[in-house]
């Protein structure tokens, strides 16, 4: 624990801290554009120059320098600030003056530390440097001029998404950065570069000059396009999502966010089912919310309970799930599912969450992948076994075909037999690790699997570590799950088809099973649920409803409401509160307080915003042993769910990232 | 830089034997794991089978990229390299890459003259002569400096330049012959000119 | 003037041939294992106690820079020796002579160093530009190995050690010790922040000495002839014979060994022919390659060429290349040049560096022909010391300190030529820089 004196101020400080940080503790504020939290240590942007004492006579860049006891940190004498400046100046100087037209402006580290060290004129008499633009897929803008070389878009590229395919190439002042040969970023978390960009060099392309920052609503959300639970910010403006960006939390997503959240938000404008509809003769009609509830009132009469069934789509928030799961007890019926992919989880909690939470992950020494693919079915996951791997060496083996992880794993083979029958040396490894982990794909749970992931737990959990993990996708499941969503599965439902089937949402099940159940879709987006429906109650996508989420690793967390759902469409709980009225049955909620209150009544964790306990309690021997090759993802990664797949961003993805088209270049380019 | 069908040709790159042996070598002098050490002098050695093969002494992106596979190393880290290094011809270059150093020492003794004499036999800096013969660069310190003005053409040096000792070496290669290397004023080395002022014992010893 | 028994390099014009046996004749690989058994710490106190200061620029005295490496791998590193044989500084070319006439002495010199700082293998990086230079070495250590001097059991001392060569592709920073050891590695030769210092995190993430080839060649002699004799050349704390480079506007251009302190005139009159035109037609001397300030004649004549001595004059030893300028000399543009050549050779790392030797350059360019306004001057001044030790390593300082020297001297001669491009009339003859 070193003692410094920053400015006088004396601060002691932990070991392996840095002198920045240091003077961070002493309140002090470094500037600083290469320097990242999350990144490897540059040093080279020179903005957080500091006298040290004692060493050498000349600044020191605080971000590098180790704080050692005893040292004297001065943070604003005449030698740092003309450091500073003159840093500032020479980083101006071949800088465009096209503020005005940047989308940075507002958010700009340049155009903030100007303001503090920056001069009143320029005396470069010399023509700037203009450097021509690097494209880099439909993702990320580039107005490569702006560039001031931090590096941090490289080091992330590098070392958080694994991808190795930005650099920065030449040397001196005709250094530039630039994905190789200008191939379209494949990174499932290229995005971030724009966050981490300090200046206008990267930008968003999908929302290139849409608006300025602050002219946007900010709006606390988690994201939803995957399990992990991002926490997110929506910025909106005249009622429309312009665009999402993370927000900090180190327990979730540090500080990233994967590029279907980011990107997929112009799905929100598409294919929206903004009225109600009701097929007649074969024909989805418009309708009013009267006449669509007489449909679904008509449809439900004299149906028994038992012969009612719904099923919760991958997006729902438990608000709806549980107003949903009320309106069907109220004519008793209870046949309830959302383990849509098949999964065969049940029990207790512990038996279907990611038990070593996210951020334990990273503290894995040795990982078994089995039929899942974390790189797509939740990125963030993916990171943070990617830096288990690079910091503390962990070994990764898969069963089950995948895509590349961006790390090294080695390749037990396809069949999921093999969890069954592991070979003697990958489990002497598992026996041998400290905190092992398995992570088994959610669409790959079935009975059989999970009995032979069981019969192994022995490996996993152990005193204070639970590396028993379900790789979810969807980010509706443990929040279904939690508030019994688990019936007799898919397949049984379809052995034994409901007359009436609700769809929450639900378009990655094959509904043509159920041909003959009469099918009312409460939705959001005009895609394979809606398609083949009877009735249709339009209603809010995520950004359009508060809601309650838990995550894979049972994390209860709330998004606010940013915008409002369009046309007739109503937020989803009020829609089955309106139907309990059609239909004469009471809910006991007239409003989300109410409907709150009554979830935290009967499951009081999710009461409040908190990763909620699950004990570990052995699962009964199962029977079966598990035999076939893995199921691989059904859809690719920008096509999973209804939004994204009316995201014209996440088209443009698939066209140019995943089948390698040449990119329709704006006239501009 | 883009893609360009251009370098469609090299995408069949392959060392020669020799050289694939000498790959072997080259990569064998690095601790294991630590392959990418190899990258600079693998690029080189294919930069000069390309020029043993073709004539032109270059490097297309598809050898880069066939060098930066068979040390496992992601192909922009490759990139990066060969743009970072000078030595490494991204672009085609003529038959004799003539490098006259420019840098103060050579320019106090005469550079301007080199030059001068590359640019009256056609040189133009950075540029392939239409015969595909020259490629003229302005390098900076090659090294040389008591034996200023110097030029590097291909791996030999020729040193002690004047206008007119240049346009005879260049008047040499045009007419496929080799010029001597080395001073042209016949000194030996960076010994003083006229001969040594030290080390005479050894010089009588060796005569 | 140095006798030729004291000299070390006593092929250094190739007069001889280079190969291992013409070397054993000259008194290398002589008894190299004993002077292995005189163990490590012994053969490190010999080095301090000759006073040798590192030969690469920089001065750092060699012994002690070896002291800083561990005695024992406690984690199971290995440590490793690069010789740094990038040379690329303008001026310089020693170590091409070592390199191309007497190979051995830098071979041997690796091994004992290299066993001296228990460093289990030397990686000598050659600057790629010189080629011919590279095939004497690689056959140098060929023949080493042949002889059973290098490899398992190195000359029968029971210490295992390897040398290799490696090959740079024409990059100046990568003489930088720490851009040397990211290049060594593949990677673009970006020097690295310290701390961490080589000696802790070097090559491979190992401990690592960088020496420059002359202080390492050097070795196997002090150690045969002592420390004392080493010492006994050149003034306290600039001991040693020394390879002189001068180049310019000498009668004739040379490299050669001298003590280390002889006097300017000394040395350009005993080994160069005096200066062109005569002493009197000395303008300024660059005395330590392109990266110090430029000396004014008068200053120079009769200083001591050493670390001190030059050091007093602004200025610096540098790798004792001595740039000669006569009174023909366009001052300004060989100073412009000399930024040109920062400027091309930036790494572009870091801010101050990458925008700063580029905007210079433009300037010093505009100074040449006078296109530009009498405060820029001091502007420019101003930018030198905006890069002046803001930088990761010290090509900023290099890049800087040039400019500074001109303007220093030389500030008369820019500001006439500027008054005669924008016309003033009867612009005075300005006498010669600080006569």
């Amino acid at each position: 624990m070193p003692k410094v004196t920053v400015d006088g101020i004396e601060v002691e400080v932990p070991a392996g801290a840095t002198v920045m940080q240091a003077c961070e503790a002493a309140g002090k504020e470094i500037p600083r554009f290469c320097y990242h939290e999350r990144l490897s240590i540059a040093g080279n942007c020179r903005m957080c120059l500091v006298e040290v004492s004692p060493g050498p006579p000349k600044p020191q860049a605080s971000c590098a320098l180790p704080a050692a006891e005893g040292q004297v940190i001065l943070t604003e004498s005449p030698k740092v600030k003309k450091a500073r400046e003159g840093v500032m100046e020479f980083l101006l100087i071949n800088h465009p003056l096209d503020c005005p037209i940047c989308d940075q402006g507002g958010e700009c580290d340049l155009q903030d530390q100007a303001m503090a060290y920056g001069r009143g004129g320029s005396r470069f008499e010399e023509n700037k440097r203009a450097v021509t633009e690097k494209h880099m897929g439909p993702l990320v803008k580039t107005v490569m001029t702006r560039c001031i070389h931090c590096t941090r878009c490289v080091r992330f590229i590098e070392e958080v998404a694994g991808t190795n395919e930005v650099g920065a190439l030449y040397r001196g002042e005709n250094m530039q950065i630039t994905s190789y040969l200008e191939q379209a970023v494949a990174s499932e978390i290229s995005g971030n570069v724009i966050d981490l960009c300090p200046v206008g060099a990267l930008t968003s392309k999908p929302t290139a000059f849409n608006a300025r920052p602050w002219e946007l609503k900010r709006t606390d959300s988690i994201d939803v396009m995957d399990a992990v639970g991002t926490n997110i910010v929506v910025g909106s403006r005249s009622g429309a999502v312009v665009r999402v960006t993370p927000r900090v939390n180190d327990d979730v997503n540090e500080e990233w966010l994967a590029d279907t959240g980011r990107f997929g938000v112009d799905g929100l404008k598409e294919r929206r089912l903004d009225r109600p509809w009701v097929r007649v003769n074969g024909e989805l009609q418009p309708a009013t919310w009267g006449q669509a509830f007489a449909a679904v009132k008509a449809a439900l009469a004299d149906v028994p309970g038992e012969r009612i069934a719904a099923l919760a789509g991958n997006l729902s928030a438990v608000e709806e799930l549980v107003a949903a799961k009320d309106l069907l007890a109220g004519f008793g019926a209870s046949r309830l599912e959302s383990r849509t992919d098949g999964a065969a989880y049940q029990g207790p909690a512990a038996h279907w969450r990611f038990n070593s939470t996210l951020a334990g992950i990273e503290t894995a020494d040795v990982i078994l992948l089995v039929g899942a693919d974390p790189r797509y079915d939740a990125p963030l996951v993916n990171s943070r076994i990617r830096k288990a791997v690079r910091r503390r060496g962990a070994a990764v083996f898969r069963i089950g075909a995948g895509s590349d992880p961006v790390y090294d794993v080695t390749q037990l083979g396809d069949d999921l037999s093999l969890l069954a029958d592991l070979p003697a040396e990958v489990k002497a490894k598992l026996a041998a690790a400290e905190r092992p982990a398995i992570l088994i794909g959610s669409r790959n749970a079935s009975a059989e699997v999970l009995a032979a992931a069981h019969a192994l737990s022995g490996l996993f959990v152990k005193d204070g570590w639970n590396g028993f993990n379900i790789l979810h996708d969807a980010a509706s499941r443990v929040g279904a799950l939690t508030v019994g969503w688990a019936g007799e599965g898919v397949e049984a439902l379809a052995a034994n088809p409901p007359a009436v089937l609700f769809l929450l949402g639900v378009d990655e099940v094959a509904l043509a099973r159920f041909a003959g159940s009469t099918k009312i879709y409460v939705g959001s987006h005009g895609d394979r649920g809606a398609a083949v429906a009877d009735i249709i109650l339009p209603a809010a996508a995520w950004s359009e409803k508060p809601g309650t989420y838990l995550n894979m690793e049972g994390r209860v967390q709330r998004a606010l409401r940013a915008t409002f759902p369009p046309g007739d469409a109503r937020e989803d709980w009020t829609i089955f509160r309106a139907l309990a009225d059609v239909l004469g049955i009471t809910l006991g909620y007239d409003n989300l307080e109410q409907l709150r209150a009554r979830i935290a009544r009967e499951w009081p964790e999710l009461g409040a915003e908190a990763l909620t306990p699950a004990a570990w309690e052995a699962a009964a021997p199962g029977a079966g042993k598990p035999a076939g090759a893995a199921k691989p993802r059904e859809s690719d990664f920008y096509s999973s769910n209804p939004i994204l797949r009316a995201s014209p961003t996440m088209r443009a993805c698939v066209a140019e990232i995943l089948e390698g088209r040449e990119p329709l270049l704006e006239a501009a380019e | 830089m883009t893609a360009s069908t251009d370098f469609i040709d090299f995408v069949d790159f392959q060392w020669t034997e020799a050289n694939k042996a000498e790959a072997e070598r080259i990569v064998g002098r690095y601790p294991k794991g630590r392959e990418a050490s190899a990258i600079m002098p693998l690029l080189w050695l294919a930069q000069y089978q390309m020029g043993a093969q073709t004539g032109v002494a270059w490097l297309p992106l598809p050898v880069i990229e066939f060098v930066a596979a068979q040390i496992g190393m992601p192909k922009i880290r490759a990139l990066e390299v060969a743009t970072f290094y000078t030595m490494y011809n991204l672009k085609p270059v003529g038959r004799f890459h003539v490098q006259v150093c420019g840098t103060t020492p050579c320019m106090l003794r005469g550079s301007d003259d080199v030059l001068r004499a590359c640019a009256d036999k056609g040189l133009k800096k950075g540029e392939v002569t239409n015969d595909g013969l020259f490629t003229l660069t302005e390098v900076e310190c090659l090294g040389a400096c008591a034996n200023a003005p110097m030029v590097q053409v291909n791996d030999d040096n020729y040193e002690d330049l004047t206008y007119e000792t240049m346009t005879a070496i260049l008047e040499e290669l045009i007419a496929g012959r080799t010029p001597k290397v080395g001073s042209q004023i016949g000194r030996t080395a960076s010994c003083p000119e006229g001969g040594p002022t030290s080390l005479t014992a050894t010089l009588k010893e060796t005569a | 003037m140095l006798a030729d028994k004291d000299r070390i390099f006593t092929n250094l014009y190739g007069f001889q041939p280079w190969g291992i046996d013409h070397a054993m004749k000259r008194g290398d690989w002589a008894d190299t294992k004993e002077l292995l058994a005189l163990g490590q710490d012994a053969i490190i106190q010999k080095v301090k106690d000759s006073g040798l200061r590192g030969r690469g620029g920089a001065g750092f005295p060699t012994g002690m820079k070896w002291s800083f490496m561990p005695k024992e791998s406690k984690d199971g590193r290995p440590s490793f020796l690069v010789v740094n044989a990038d040379e690329s500084e303008p001026g310089s070319c020693k170590d091409r002579e070592i390199i191309r006439h007497d190979p051995h002495k830098l071979v041997e010199g690796a091994l004992i160093a290299g066993f001296a700082m228990r460093a289990r293998a030397a990686y000598i990086y050659i600057r790629g530009e010189y080629i011919r230079e590279a095939e004497v070495l690689f056959a140098a250590v060929e023949e080493a190995y042949a002889k059973g001097f290098l490899g398992k059991n190195a000359c029968g001392s029971g210490y295992d050690f390897d040398v290799f060569v490696h090959r740079g592709a024409g990059a100046y920073i990568c003489g930088e010790e720490t851009a040397m050891i990211e290049s060594l590695e593949g990677k673009k030769g970006q020097p690295r922040l310290k701390p961490p210092f080589p000696a802790g995190v070097g090559l491979y993430g190992c401990p690592t000495t960088v020496n420059n080839v002359e202080s390492i060649a050097v070795v196997p002699t002090i150690l045969r002839r002592g420390s004392d004799w080493f010492a006994g050349f050149g003034r306290p704390n600039n001991q040693g014979t020394k390879l002189f480079q001068i180049s310019g506007h000498v009668n004739r251009p040379c490299v050669v060994e001298e003590a280390m302190s002889i006097p300017f005139r000394e040395l350009i009159d005993t080994h160069c022919g005096g200066i062109r035109g005569g002493w009197d037609n000395l303008l300024a001397v660059i005395p330590g390659g392109s990266s110090v300030p430029l000396v004014p004649a008068h200053q120079i004549i009769d200083a001591p060429m050493d670390f001190d001595g030059l050091r007093d004059l602004k200025s610096g030893l540098g790798t004792a290349a001595v740039i000669v300028m006569d009174k023909s000399t366009d001052i300004i543009r060989a100073i412009a040049r000399i930024s040109y050549f920062y400027k091309h050779e930036s790494c572009g790392q870091c801010t101050p560096c990458r925008e700063g030797t580029g905007w210079m350059w433009r300037v010093m360019e505009r100074l040449v022909s006078g296109d530009a306004e009498p405060h820029e001057v001091d502007m420019l001044l101003e930018v030198t010391t905006q890069v002046e030790g803001h930088t990761i390593c010290a090509l900023g300082d290099a890049a800087a300190w040039p400019i500074q020297g001109l303007i220093r001297h030389f500030r008369p001669e820019i500001e006439a030529r500027i008054a005669k491009r924008r016309g003033f009339a009867a612009v005075p003859e300005l006498p010669q820089a600080a006569e």
